[in-house]
């Protein structure tokens, strides 16, 4: 077991641990806020794959940006005091075929990848420059769509934002 | 390698421990003594009016959406930023043009929004 495994398990412990915080705490902003560690978590764990403009990424829209938008989320419907917000059991049978399914997917990869390429080829420098060069070269129109995806998603929340002013 | 995120566990570390050891320590040797005044909520000096579970108002949601998207636009330029020589030297002038297209789009986006007013503060 070398520091590798030793940074790899402790990544993996803080995802898992966080993770099932997120799924079974009764109150929904400690479900957010323990969100914030799974995804730190898992920056930890893309670092450790060599991936380490992703491990930025990672940690400046999920961790800045995204979790944001989650307690937002919580802060503009945690409104109703006579009613908790909480999670419960429900819809018993369709969960159990949903994660069955994802399970089974997830076993499928797991068996079916070779573990232990990423040790052998892990880069030097940063994964920025060659990742420049293919986002401008071979995969420009993606990165064209995603402008315009990303222009979908302000006008669509502008819309939003608008019509509840116009109501109130 | 891996080594080279040493100092950033390190940074991690340093300030997780520092963190828990100021708490820790003002809680262990810090006075306590708590009266009913000191307990109540503290709100600039006033007395706290109204509960905390207000409902917020929908315009700070479309501020964190600004800041998400072009926090994943600033996201796309570096990695064009950092290997713009090298494009430059390929393709010449040229290279530019798909980051403009991009950066346009955006401020199409960024037009519409302020079009509609959904950066004034009313």
């Amino acid at each position: 077991m070398n520091i590798y495994d030793i940074v790899f398990y402790l990544f993996a412990a803080i995802t898992l641990a966080s993770a099932f915080v997120v799924v079974t705490a009764r109150n929904i902003i400690y479900s957010a806020f323990s969100l914030l560690f799974t995804f730190f978590g898992i920056a930890g764990l893309y670092v450790l794959l060599g991936a380490d403009f992703i491990a930025v990424v990672q940690l400046m829209v999920y961790v800045g940006g995204i979790l944001v938008l989650i307690l937002f989320g919580v802060m503009l419907t945690n409104k109703i005091t006579s009613v908790q917000i909480k999670t419960g059991t429900l819809q018993v049978i369709p969960a159990i075929l949903g994660t069955a399914l994802m399970a089974g997917v997830l076993i499928k990869i797991f068996t079916g990848t070779n573990w232990h390429s990423q040790m052998a080829q892990y880069p030097t420098k940063t994964t920025a420059y060659a990742l420049g060069h293919i986002l401008l070269t071979d995969y420009v129109l993606i990165f064209e769509l995603l402008g315009i995806l990303l222009l979908i998603a302000l006008i669509g929340a502008a819309t939003i934002a608008r019509k509840e002013e116009k109501a109130s | 390698m891996i080594e080279q995120y040493i100092p950033i566990f390190l940074v991690i570390g340093v300030s997780v421990v520092f963190s828990m050891a100021v708490i820790a320590s003002s809680k262990l040797f810090g006075p306590q003594r708590p009266d009913s005044e000191k307990l109540s909520t503290y709100e600039s000096g006033m007395k706290p009016v109204g509960g905390v579970r207000e409902r917020i108002s929908i315009k700070y949601y479309l501020v964190a959406m600004l800041f998400i998207v072009f926090d994943i636009e600033v996201i796309f330029v570096y990695p064009w930023g950092v290997e713009f020589k090298k494009l430059l030297g390929e393709q010449g002038i040229s290279a530019l043009v798909p980051m403009i297209i991009f950066l346009v789009v955006l401020e199409l986006g960024y037009l519409y929004v302020y079009k509609k007013g959904g950066l004034k503060w009313d």
